[in-house]
C-alpha cells in the first residue's frame, strides 16, 4: 500500500482581507520573532491594521462616512 | 455550568398552560392552539413558551421528563406558536429589510460605520458602560452563551459538501477544537465568574426580557426545521460577520471597568475566532449552500434582515432602560 501523497495547505486569499489558511501556522516577523497560532483555520492579516498583528481582526473593513446604511450592528459581542 | 435550572416562572396564559402541564402533568386547555394564533408575536408569554419548548432539546429543566421532548400536544401548541412568531418576522423583514441579494446584505455588514448614531449598544458600553450594565448584558446573553454554537449544530444534517464542511470547522472551534476548557461556552462561564454571576445553565431566565428570548427562539427555530435551513445560515453569518467589531469594544469595555481576565478573554477570543468564522461563513458555507442551492437566496436573506431586526431591538430596549435608570433585567441582580 501506498501512503496517499500528502495534501498540498490551500491558502485563500480575500481581497482587501486576510489571508485565510489552515493551522497550526507560524509567522515570522521582520523583527525576528516568530508568532504562532493553533487555530484550526487561521486569518493572517495582509492589511497591517491589526491591533492584533499578524492575525486579521477585521480592522481592514472598509468604514462608512456616518451613518452607514450598516448602522452599526453589534453581533452581541461574539458568536 | 453544571447544575440545570427549574421551570421559568410563567408570564401570561400561554407559558402558564405550559408549565402547569410540564410539572404536574395536566392537559393543555383546549383554546391554547388559538390563544398561541392570537398572542403578541414578540411579547413575554409567546416568547418564554416558545424558549421553555424549544429547551426541551437542548438541556432540559430540573423536574421535568425527558419524554415530553416529543410529547405531540406539545409539538402542535409549540407549531402553532412559532407560525405566530414567523408570520410577524417575515412582514416585518419584508419592511424593514429590502435587500434582494446576499451578497450586497453581507457586504453592507461588513462596513463598519464611521462613528457611533447613538443606537449601538457595543459602543455605549465601550465608551460609558458601568460594571452594573456590563453584568446585565452577559446576564441577559448567557441565555445563548451556555449553549453557544448549540442551535447551529441542528443544521449539519442538512448541508452538503462545502457548506457542511465549513459549518463543521466553525462549529468545531466554538466546541473549543477539542478541549473542553476553550468551549465557547466554558470561555462565558468563566466570564460569568469575573462579573460575579451565577453560571448555572438557565439561572438568568426568569430575568431575561421577551427581546433576548426572541433572539434565542430566532437560532431554535431556524436550526429545528430543514426548511429553514437557509435562514439559519444566513442568521449564523450575520453574527459572525458583525461580532469581531462588537467583540473589540467589549474587551475594551471589559479592561476599562476592570472587569477581568476572564471577561476579557472571551471577547479577545472572539475578536480573532470571528474574523476567521466570517471568511468560512461567507465563503464556504453561504457560498457554497448557494452554489448548490440557489433557490435558497431568499431564505438566507430572510435570516439576514431577522436577526439584524431582533438584535435591534434587544440593543434599544438595553439602551432605553439604562438612559431611564432603570433595569434591563426583569429581576435586577
Ligand atoms: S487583514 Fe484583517 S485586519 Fe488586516
Ligand atoms: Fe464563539
Ligand atoms: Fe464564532
Amino acid at each position: 500500500m501506498h501512503a496517499p501523497a500528502e495534501r498540498a495547505r490551500r491558502v485563500t486569499i480575500d481581497p482587501g482581507g486576510p489571508l485565510v489558511v489552515e493551522g497550526p501556522v507560524e509567522v515570522a516577523l521582520d523583527d525576528g520573532s516568530v508568532e504562532r497560532s493553533e487555530r484550526p483555520t487561521v486569518a493572517v492579516c495582509t492589511c497591517r491594521r491589526s491591533r492584533r498583528y499578524p492575525w486579521c481582526d477585521t480592522s481592514h473593513r472598509r468604514r462608512s462616512r456616518p451613518p452607514g446604511p450598516a448602522a452599526d450592528k453589534d453581533g452581541g459581542g461574539g458568536a | 455550568m453544571t447544575a440545570r435550572s427549574g421551570l421559568p416562572k410563567p408570564r401570561g396564559p400561554l407559558s402558564q398552560a405550559l408549565v402547569g402541564a410540564l410539572r404536574h402533568a395536566q392537559d393543555m386547555p383546549p383554546d391554547a392552539l388559538s390563544r398561541a394564533a392570537s398572542a403578541d408575536p414578540y411579547g413575554d408569554d409567546l416568547q418564554l413558551a416558545l424558549n421553555i419548548l424549544y429547551e426541551l432539546h437542548y438541556q432540559g429543566f430540573d423536574g421535568v421528563g425527558d419524554e415530553h421532548e416529543w410529547d405531540p400536544d406539545l409539538l402542535r401548541l409549540r407549531a402553532a406558536l412559532e407560525a405566530t412568531f414567523l408570520d410577524a418576522l417575515r412582514g416585518d423583514v419584508a419592511q424593514s429589510f429590502p435587500a434582494s441579494r446576499v451578497d450586497e446584505a453581507l457586504s453592507d455588514l461588513l462596513v463598519e460605520p464611521a462613528r457611533d448614531d447613538g443606537t449601538s449598544l457595543s459602543h455605549h458600553l465601550a465608551r460609558e458602560g458601568t460594571l452594573g450594565q456590563l453584568r446585565e448584558h452577559a446576564a441577559l446573553r448567557s441565555i445563548y452563551h451556555l449553549k453557544e454554537a448549540d442551535p447551529h449544530a441542528w443544521v449539519i444534517p442538512r448541508l452538503r459538501g462545502r457548506a457542511k464542511a465549513g459549518m463543521v470547522a466553525v462549529e468545531y472551534d466554538e466546541y473549543g477544537a477539542g478541549h473542553a476548557d476553550q468551549l465557547h461556552q466554558q470561555l462565558f462561564a468563566d466570564l460569568m465568574t469575573d462579573l460575579g454571576l451565577d453560571t448555572s445553565y438557565n439561572h438568568y431566565l426568569d430575568a431575561a426580557s421577551a427581546e433576548m428570548l426572541a433572539v434565542v427562539n430566532l437560532m431554535s427555530l431556524l436550526g429545528l426545521h430543514r426548511a429553514l435551513r437557509g435562514a439559519l445560515v444566513g442568521q449564523f453569518a450575520t453574527v459572525e460577520v458583525t461580532s469581531s467589531p462588537g467583540s473589540r469594544r467589549l474587551a475594551d469595555a471589559m479592561r476599562r471597568t476592570g472587569a477581568g481576565p476572564a471577561a476579557i478573554r472571551f471577547h479577545d477570543e472572539h475578536v480573532e475566532a470571528d474574523a476567521v468564522h466570517e471568511q468560512l461563513m461567507r465563503h464556504e458555507v453561504v457560498g457554497g449552500l448557494l452554489a448548490e442551492e440557489p433557490d435558497l437566496e431568499k431564505d438566507v436573506l430572510f435570516g439576514i434582515g431577522a436577526t439584524v431586526l431582533l438584535e435591534d431591538r434587544f440593543s434599544a430596549a438595553l439602551l432605553a432602560a439604562w438612559r431611564e435608570g432603570r433595569s434591563a433585567l426583569r429581576e435586577p441582580l
